[in-house]
């Protein structure tokens, strides 16, 4: 672009603003000195997860007692899911390249409201230190898995207080950066950016925005309830007071569903960036990618009864949700379909992040088939708490907004850091990954359909050879991470200076120099044509 | 280069609008608990109420009713320029939230005085519906109680800034955020007051 030779800003790498060192992150408002820093408590947080997980599959590559006790067990997959739902993959793509790219990608210099998308970030490492300090404080820690069931959740005596309060701060910072985001795409899209001129990451963002807007607050509530409870004993959900343990599943769900959009929608973002870039060709059926992220975000609300199929609920709310879950699959489908139409007569440009995005479209098809499984009520009672669901959930939100991560990651690495990374080392560690992933939790569905029961550090002899195999693929998995992981800081000293579009990539993040100077546009500029426009 | 801080009242208008209906679905969480259980216990829902005072209910909602009409007073006068008439309001607006807290404790410390709170032997011995009764109260009253403080903080900063002239006739959003904020707390308890003192 022609304005690039005029560029005298510094990039935000640069500019450090009225503080120093340290000080110019933890207190800086700029949305791309933020994303950073959650990228960094980000990857912290998951290295923690990934070596509790990597630890857990340890443990089960034998039946009995392997390298822990039950409690231990039970211990570190409350602590694993916690971290990784909350920590991870809810914040994951939203507050990391949402929080960076959003604002460019619909012109404008920041987010609506900058302080706030701080504080967010503070929220967010106040509730994951929270959860951190539960387990070395009180009488043991929490060990009632990351759905805090009542009635034990009040009734262990593990050390659940700062464990759920650390999850109603995460959500408070969820909802902060939703609430943000809304108003940054309502506001301040560049003159001429009108809605449907809008990519298709914001527009994944913002439908995600509502999720976490109108969804989050319920497992506040929730949460404040089961602290409540503990604490003044008033009856909610514990029988012998009258309350309810039953509608606790219903109020968890109604946001821990609608949860799991607010996963892989921005995923889904991310992979509609992705698929036309290295494709050199307008996205096919941009206004159904719209429409069904959209879908996807209001049916979601609905089907929370999905995970409750065994719990006890009359037979209309059965077939009810079962039919919903089965709806909420169609716009899923619809944005397979697109993305696969795109590739079709296109010179595709096989690169790192279409390798991820192509590993995402076989991993989440798996992992949306076996859904459907779940979902049908009588293969459901088979399935339930199996590790079939372990398996399902860890193709879809490991796989799914993962594989995502790991794609955007790579897309729009040389636009963050303003260096190319080894191609070469990128692809040897998604083909290790892949390969373990899919040793690790493909295992699992057979495991699950001859009935060998999730959240149990013991099994029967007849698991052990698929257990075997599982554990391996873990330690497999586990190596492959690392050489990606290595391989982006390694890049960051080695790697060659990036040109403004690497890619050949048409969205306006392309447009400007990388890494991005302080205020983003030194023009905000004025958007003629729809995104992904290629000849 | 100095980062140009730009200002736009709409933006912060509707972030405080999304952020209010953050607020009504916390609450909405209750209100379904609250059906559930009243769904269950038809019978002692009813009979726990007559123990509530309607009398201090009505007060305390005559209260905020008028606390809210003072506060939408107080941005007129900001836009009318007249800061002594917007200071008083807002003033007006402190007291009546802090003689809403003044009746409420009052009303807690009679039930507390009868053993009536959650987690008492005494109120055990009176059924789970009265149980369920009571947590519900406290829990929601307590939680809208608290509103009320971070409403009264709010409105004081708020007025601490108009003193400073730091809110003025052309910049008066935060003013009207407060309100928005202070009309959702008075909206809560005009579903509260019916749930728990009305409904007999």
């Amino acid at each position: 672009m022609s304005t690039q030779k005029g560029f005298e800003e510094p990039s935000y790498l640069e500019y450090k603003g009225k503080y120093k060192g340290i000080f110019s992150w933890i207190l800086s408002t700029d949305h791309k000195r933020i994303a950073i820093l959650y990228l960094f408590s980000l990857l912290t947080f998951f290295a923690i997860g990934a070596t509790l997980g990597l630890l857990m599959k340890l443990e089960l590559i034998a039946p009995g007692k392997t390298i822990m006790t039950a409690q231990t067990y039970n211990a570190f997959f409350t602590l694993h899911g916690i971290i990784m739902i909350f920590a991870v993959v809810i914040p994951g793509l939203p507050a990391v390249f949402g929080n960076f790219f959003l604002p460019i990608m619909i012109g404008a210099k920041d987010v609506a409201f900058p302080r706030l998308n701080l504080l967010s970030w503070y929220f967010y490492v106040t509730g994951v230190s929270l959860v951190l300090i539960s387990q070395f404080t009180g009488q043991g820690p929490p060990d009632t898995g990351w759905t805090f069931y009542a009635p034990y959740s009040f009734r262990t005596t593990g050390n659940m207080l700062p464990a759920v309060f650390g999850a109603f701060v995460l959500g408070f910072s969820s909802i902060l950066t939703g609430l943000n985001f809304l108003v940054t795409i309502h506001r301040m899209r560049a003159p001429g950016m009108t809605w449907l001129r809008m990519p298709l990451f914001p527009w994944t963002l913002y439908a995600t925005g509502w999720v976490q807007l109108l969804a989050t607050p319920i497992i506040g509530i929730t949460l404040l309830m089961i602290v409540a409870e503990r604490t003044l004993h008033i009856g909610f959900f514990d029988p012998t007071l009258g309350g309810d343990p039953l509608l606790y599943q219903h109020l968890f769900w109604t946001y821990s569903h609608p949860a799991v959009y607010i996963m892989i929608l921005p995923a889904m973002g991310a992979i509609s960036e992705i698929i036309p870039t290295f494709c050199h060709k307008t996205i096919f059926g941009y206004k159904f990618i719209v429409a069904s992220s959209i879908a996807i975000a209001f049916v979601g609300y609905f089907i929370w009864g999905h995970h409750m199929f065994t719990s006890g609920m009359s037979g209309t709310a059965l077939y009810t949700f079962s039919l919903l879950t089965f709806i909420v699959a169609i716009p899923s489908a619809v944005k397979v379909f697109n993305w696969i139409s795109t590739m079709h007569k296109a010179s595709i440009d096989l690169q790192t992040p279409f390798f991820w995005a192509v590993g995402f479209l076989f991993v989440f098809m798996i992992g949306g088939f076996s859904g459907l499984i779940l979902g049908s009520l009588a293969t459901n009672i088979h399935l339930h708490n199996t590790h079939f669901v372990v398996a399902h959930f860890h193709f879809i939100v490991f796989g799914g907004t993962g594989y995502a991560f790991f794609g955007a990651m790579h897309y729009w690495y040389p636009k963050i850091t303003g260096k190319m990374y080894d191609s070469r080392w990128a692809n040897t560690g998604l083909i290790i990954f892949f390969a373990g992933f899919i040793t690790l939790y493909g295992e699992m569905f057979f495991l699950g359909m001859r009935g060998m029961p999730r959240r149990y550090y013991d099994y029967d002899e007849i698991f052990h050879t698929g257990n075997i195999f599982s554990s391996l693929g873990a330690v497999v998995m586990y190596f492959g991470l690392a050489v990606i992981i290595i391989n982006l800081f390694s890049s960051l000293r080695n790697g060659a200076k990036a040109p403004s579009d690497p890619w050949g990539g048409k969205t306006l993040e392309w447009t400007i120099p990388s890494p991005p100077p302080v205020e983003n546009f030194e023009e905000i500029p004025v958007v003629t044509k729809g995104p992904y426009n290629y000849k | 280069m100095i980062l140009v801080t730009h200002r736009d009242d709409l933006t912060s208008k509707t972030g405080m609008w999304l952020f209010l209906f953050t607020e009504m679905l916390l609450f909405g969480g209750l209100f379904i608990v609250y059906s559930v259980y009243r769904y269950r216990n038809p019978v002692s829902f009813h009979l726990a109420a007559h123990d509530l005072s309607v009398a201090i209910g009505t007060i305390n909602t005559i209260i905020l009713l008028v606390s809210s009409t003072t506060i939408a007073m107080s941005i007129t006068a900001i836009q009318k320029k007249n800061k002594k008439l917007a200071l008083l309001l807002l003033g007006m607006t402190i007291v009546l939230g802090l003689a809403f807290l003044v009746n409420k404790y009052f009303e807690w410390g009679k039930h507390i005085k009868e053993h009536i709170y959650p987690g008492s032997s005494v109120l055990a011995l009176r059924g789970h519906g009265d149980v369920l009764f009571y947590g519900l109260y406290f829990f929601m009253t307590g939680l809208h109680a608290l509103h009320i403080i971070i409403g009264l903080v709010f409105i004081m900063v708020i007025t601490a800034s108009i003193l400073r002239d730091k809110i003025n006739s052309e910049n008066y959003v935060l003013l009207e955020n407060s309100g928005l904020y202070w009309h959702l707390v008075d909206l809560i308890w005009i579903f509260l007051f019916p749930l728990f003192y009305l409904i007999t």
